[in-house]
């Protein structure tokens, strides 16, 4: 996996009422929640990102809220891939299991800035900024169960193999 | 081992379990609402699902945007309701017998000691009061937990939390959370379990102790548990319809922080905005006037909670301009307030009264506030935009400061009456 887009950056502790306000949950449609994506902690990003622009935030990112709609909200807003200093517990088994990827970096928060654009490598596990004469930054290592996880597509696809399994 | 780590072992079919382990564990209950459960019924559905893992341990609540604010959440509960419907759900409860999911449940005796639950929503934490271990998921993991009955876990590391001393007047299990996430801050418990322990704990009601459980949530907490005793047995002995079992942590088990309290140095905490970390005591609050005082919730919507507000609120009425919205948990709490005369104080001090419902917590409706209104509340949360506009202010609070504040127009304490 490899990811290269521009940075949209965000501080600590940004809650799941800030990816996606629960005033428009009134609906699981992907579309129509991307359209309200950090809404309340940036009004201009849904209007100016470009799909495959990457969220870089501090602590706690997604904290709050189970609310299953903000990782949807953000990978169909096209937002490639989130790098944060630390992420919230359930927005983290979330990411996974629809298959948005997450990254941890606590390096890269100081480093990057808005609008710079960074390669994010997720099999050599480093983190580029381009135009930067900076060496790369490391990823922290996702759980090998965690990668089993994305490699079958998410935790449906993964379920749907066991439960044709358990039925034969 | 812990509590947590007993419960999650014997769910696993294995001797010992520890920190960092990955797990696949049986689920005792698994919870949704009318946000979260649609999404897990799509997913349930695209992975094959025909009929849920056991009718009576799914439990679907239309809680949130009951009754039904608009078109979209009408459909959306009625996708709930289609799926109670079609598996023949026990624990299906309708607008008129619905109550606020994490009241509701241990209310009813769902939840018991020694259970793993899981919710696909974030305060399912509540039901650690109950010396259970349970969890807030996403709508996948219920989905993957209504097909097989099992889900995947990593055992968390545990944090002891002791609390000696005692409460002072108008303090409560709300003051004591907000304490403690004043303290550690929203992250200070990320992926961890928080077990509370000392000799103030066995003085709380279980009113207390579910609230103190249900925030863990705020401090990032995986999980946050009380041990099983007395108070505990006589709450669940009369609501219990199965076999339920206890789990004691061992005297040698391994905690990695230990955190210690003294009750009785707390004053009646208010969290300010946007952070439920962002606490004062009330003596140093100042002057802040308010549009709306909110008391209710799954941290205080409970009988315990009506009474409090009831006796500041007796013979008193609400500032001008200003609204105070009171919302009983359950039909139950409903009840009792009305045969123990509370609604009747509520009424002649000028409160509104709701059916059971989450809307005014999120912002969904009975409650939104408009461009640059502050509101004083017994909820969870006072993230930016979560009660409405994105400007206005959710100052976070125990019941008896939200009633004392709504008669006086500003945040106050019931002394300042």
């Amino acid at each position: 996996m490899k990811f290269r887009g521009r940075v949209w950056k965000f501080g600590d502790n940004i809650d799941t009422d800030a990816i996606i306000p629960a005033r428009y949950l009134a609906t699981s449609d992907s579309a129509a929640l991307a359209q309200h994506c950090m809404e309340d902690a940036n009004p201009e990003f849904i209007r100016q990102m470009k799909r495959g622009d990457i969220i870089l935030a501090g602590e706690n990112f997604g904290c709050g809220s189970s609310r299953e709609h903000a990782p949807i909200a953000i990978k169909a807003a096209g937002i490639s891939c989130v790098v944060a200093k630390s992420f919230a517990r359930i927005f983290y088994r979330n990411a996974f299991n629809m298959g948005l990827p997450i990254f941890e970096s606590s390096k890269l928060w100081s480093l990057a800035e808005e609008g710079q654009v960074i390669v994010v490598d997720a099999d050599v596990g480093v983190i580029t900024i381009v135009g930067s004469r900076r060496k790369p930054v490391e990823i922290n290592a996702i759980p090998e169960f965690m990668q089993e996880l994305i490699e079958s597509g998410g935790l449906i696809s993964h379920l749907a193999k066991k439960y044709k399994e358990m039925n034969n | 081992m812990t509590i947590t780590e007993k419960i999650l072992a014997s769910h696993a079919g294995i001797k010992e379990v520890k920190p960092g382990m990955l797990i696949n564990a049986k689920i005792d209950i698994a919870l949704g609402n009318d946000i979260t459960a649609p999404i897990a019924i799509q997913e349930f559905q695209k992975a094959g699902g025909s009929k849920v893992f056991d009718k009576n341990k799914v439990v679907l609540i239309p809680d949130h945007f009951t009754p039904n604010k608009d078109i979209n959440s009408a459909q959306q509960c009625k996708a709930l309701r289609d799926f109670a419907k079609e598996q023949d759900i026990t624990h299906y409860y309708e607008v008129g017998r619905m109550g606020i999911e994490h009241v509701l449940l241990p209310e009813e005796g769902i939840v018991l000691p020694g259970d793993l639950v899981i919710g696909a929503d974030s305060h399912t934490c509540t039901y650690g009061a109950l010396a259970a271990f349970s969890t807030g998921v996403g709508s996948t993991d219920l989905a993957a937990a209504m097909l097989t009955g099992e889900l995947w876990f990593k055992a968390p590391e545990t944090m002891k939390i002791i609390l000696h001393g005692n409460m002072r007047e108008w303090v409560s299990g709300k003051d004591l959370i907000l304490a403690i996430i004043g303290r550690i801050g929203v992250d200070g418990a990320l992926y961890k379990a928080m077990e509370f322990f000392g000799e103030a704990i066995k003085k709380l009601t279980m009113a207390d102790r579910f609230t103190i459980a249900n925030m863990a949530i705020e401090a990032g907490a995986k999980n946050g548990i009380f041990a099983f005793d007395e108070v505990s047995r006589s709450y669940v002995e009369k609501r219990a319809k199965r076999e339920y079992a206890i789990y004691e942590s061992d005297h040698d088990a391994s905690y990695c922080e230990v955190m210690e309290l003294n009750v009785s140095e707390i004053e009646p905490q208010v969290a300010f905005p946007h952070l439920p970390s962002n606490v004062r005591g009330i003596t140093k609050v100042g002057e802040i006037h308010i549009d709306q005082a909110l008391i209710g919730s799954c941290t205080n919507g409970r009988i315990e909670d009506l009474r409090i507000a009831a006796k500041v609120l007796k013979g008193r009425t609400v500032a001008p301009y200003v609204r105070l919205i009171i919302i009983p948990a359950t039909q139950e709490i409903y009840r009792q307030a009305i045969e123990e005369g509370l609604v009747e104080i509520f009424l002649s001090a000028n409160a509104a009264i709701s059916t059971p419902t989450c809307g005014a917590c999120l912002g969904g409706h009975m409650g939104v506030l408009a461009e640059g209104e502050r509101a004083i509340a017994t909820t969870n949360r006072n993230f930016v935009g979560r009660m409405g506009h994105p400007k206005s202010e959710i100052y976070l609070s125990n019941p008896a400061v939200a009633a004392a504040s709504a008669i006086l127009g500003r945040i106050a304490s019931p002394d300042e009456l």
